[in-house]
């Protein structure tokens, strides 16, 4: 994959070449998280956008 | 040395109904409240509360705004006009005609020792008081659950309107309300001093504790992400007022304890969070800064940490923490009135240098809570100062604005695009359905510190280390004899009695179940309790 290709540039290949740098893992899961919440914005988000922030109207509080 | 001191959360909601945004959101508020006390044992519901000890009006500068002047929304301590200490039980004469109950003045006292009412056509959700941060943020989830009950009653009955709840500050049209945190601070320390001293700290502390909005200006004038929420409505450095010119510092001097030992400082700037860890930091840094100028006033001055404080007085507060919200890059300088100019980043660093100076000046061991604070509030000021995007998971503003990036990026839209400020809103939808938070959570994306287990737990009961405790166990074992209650009174209608009995509750840490725990379980009603206190 070209994210790993680019994520190890220096690794000697003694080391497998699929163990990625320590933070690389966390940083594309990290990602993984939100994109899965992005493929399925539509069913999570109000219908229409426009008309729910319109009406959302309060009155002032403390 | 410790972040131990009593602390609470009060929160107001956003409140709509689905599809009518013409919709009463009074009645609305007042339906929240109703129908969560209808949902509970019926004796509960008829306690009101007890305004007697209320002083909305006393400023902490040492001086009390009239009542006909002060602007009505500041008249929270009289429910008509639509808000134990070791002494025995004292008698109050019984009213002779039921006293009407106001159905704007919804009021419910729940059995975890927090109060849920109907505030300035909001329901509102004010916590229990508990001693740390980490209960701050049980006990405020405890809160979200609450309000989440009330949806789902309200959408099981046809007859009342369904309604949605946003645990957030601005509708973006112009409108805020309020989440405060309020802290016990000891009364010896002048106020002038303490508000001179905390200022830089609040006008700082957005980098992360900032909720994150997007628009920029009261009514979202501009397109932009800032990151925080209430931002944009700081008007003045320091003030009476929550509802109009808000300051930074408010002076509102009701400690709901004894005042010759206590003030409350009552913190109005501060925005709603959902992620635990930046309501935990929000309470715990503050609690640290409160602890450093406390000591270090008494003794003068704790090996420099005052001094370093007081070298960090800004030019001008009120535009600077506009300026520190509307920075995303947190490379943004301020003023200082010796003439530096410090990042907000930077400004924070000094006071955890303040209070690191004052620890060490001290030199006793630090208990694990504080050095968890401490350890985390520097963690973050350096990862901020270097990733600001490895810090997502812990600081909400970024939480949220990954989020919004990501939707810009696939959708390539404008800050000013409908569906960003749908995002922004729907974050804090309580329902975990419908929540964007709730579904980042869930999907792992998000540093959680407290089980769903002490949050369940949580919404029922109360801490076992305040007072909170005493005012709960009586909801919850004696409600139907219980007539009204306060932050520091419990008013109690035993039949037969000839005046109602009110046990007040001066003091914060006492009425712990260390110390009425085995007297209330000896007690199988209330008059056997009051018998036991002495009344």
């Amino acid at each position: 994959m070209a994210g790993q290709e680019r994520v190890n540039p220096r690794r000697d290949d003694e080391e497998p070449v699929d163990a990625p740098e320590p933070v690389a893992p966390s940083v594309q899961s990290r990602d993984a998280e939100v994109d899965a919440l992005l493929d399925e914005i539509d069913d999570v988000l109000e219908q229409n956008a426009e008309q729910f922030v319109r009406g959302f109207v309060q009155k002032g509080g403390q | 040395m410790t972040v131990r001191r009593v602390m609470g959360i009060e929160t107001e909601y956003g409140v709509l109904q689905p599809g009518r945004p013409m919709a009463n959101p009074m009645l609305l508020s007042s339906h929240v409240v109703a129908v969560h006390a209808a949902a509970r044992e019926g004796g509960r519901t008829k306690a009101r509360w007890d305004y007697d000890d209320e002083d909305p009006l006393q400023d902490a500068r040492g001086f009390h705004l009239q009542r006909a002047s002060a602007h009505p929304s500041l008249l929270t301590d009289d429910p008509t006009r639509p808000a134990p200490s070791g002494d025995g039980p004292q008698e109050l004469e019984r009213p002779d005609v039921e006293e009407y109950e106001d159905p704007g003045a919804a009021n419910v006292i729940l059995s975890n020792g927090a109060r849920l009412y109907v505030d300035h056509a909001h329901p509102e959700y004010s916590s229990p008081e508990v001693t740390n941060p980490r209960d701050a943020v049980v006990w405020d989830r405890a809160g979200e659950q609450v309000m989440l009950a009330s949806v789902r009653a309200l959408a099981s009955v046809p007859a009342l309107p369904d309604v949605a709840l946003y645990k957030n500050n601005v509708d973006g049209k112009g409108a805020t309300y309020g989440t405060h945190e309020n802290y016990l601070v000891e009364r010896a320390v002048p106020f002038s001093d303490l508000a001179a001293r905390l200022i830089p700290f609040f006008v700082t502390r957005q980098v992360f504790t900032g909720a994150g909005r997007v628009g920029l200006g009261q009514r979202g004038e501009r397109a932009g992400f800032q990151l925080s929420q209430r931002a944009d409505y700081v008007e003045a450095e320091i003030g009476l007022e929550t509802t109009l010119r808000r300051p930074i510092v408010n002076t509102r001097d009701e400690p709901h304890a004894d005042p010759t030992r206590w003030r409350r400082l009552h913190v109005i700037v501060g925005d709603a969070t959902m992620l635990e860890v930046a309501t935990y930091l929000r309470l715990g840094t503050a609690s640290l800064v409160l602890w450093l100028i406390e000591r270090a006033v008494a003794e003068g001055g704790s090996g420099g940490a005052l001094a370093i404080v007081d070298r960090l007085a800004l030019r001008d507060p009120v535009s600077a923490v506009h300026h520190i919200s509307h920075d995303t890059t947190l490379t943004a300088t301020v003023e200082l009135v010796d003439g530096r100019r410090l990042t907000a980043l930077e400004v924070q660093r000094e006071y955890l240098t303040a209070v690191r100076t004052a620890l060490a000046h001290v030199g006793a061991p630090l208990d694990a809570p504080t050095q968890d604070v401490l350890d985390r509030w520097a963690s973050l000021l350096d990862r901020l100062a270097t990733d600001p995007a490895d810090c997502a998971r812990e600081v909400e503003w970024l939480a949220k604005l990954r989020l919004l990036d990501g939707m810009r990026r696939r959708e390539d839209l404008p800050w000013d695009h409908p569906r960003l400020a749908a995002v922004d809103l729907q974050w804090s939808d309580v329902r975990p359905e419908r929540g964007l938070y709730h579904r980042l959570a869930a999907a792992g994306a998000v540093e959680l510190l407290v089980t769903p287990q002490e949050v369940e737990r949580a919404v029922a009961h109360p801490p076992v280390d305040t007072r909170a405790y005493f005012r709960g166990e009586a909801v919850a074992r004696y409600g139907d004899q219980v007539s009204a209650a306060s932050w520091d009174s419990v008013v109690f209608d035993v039949p037969g009695a000839s005046t109602l009995q009110r046990v007040p509750m001066r003091d914060p840490l006492r009425g712990t179940q260390a110390h009425v725990g085995a007297l209330l379980d000896a007690s199988p009603d209330a008059a056997s309790l009051l018998a036991a206190l002495g009344g």
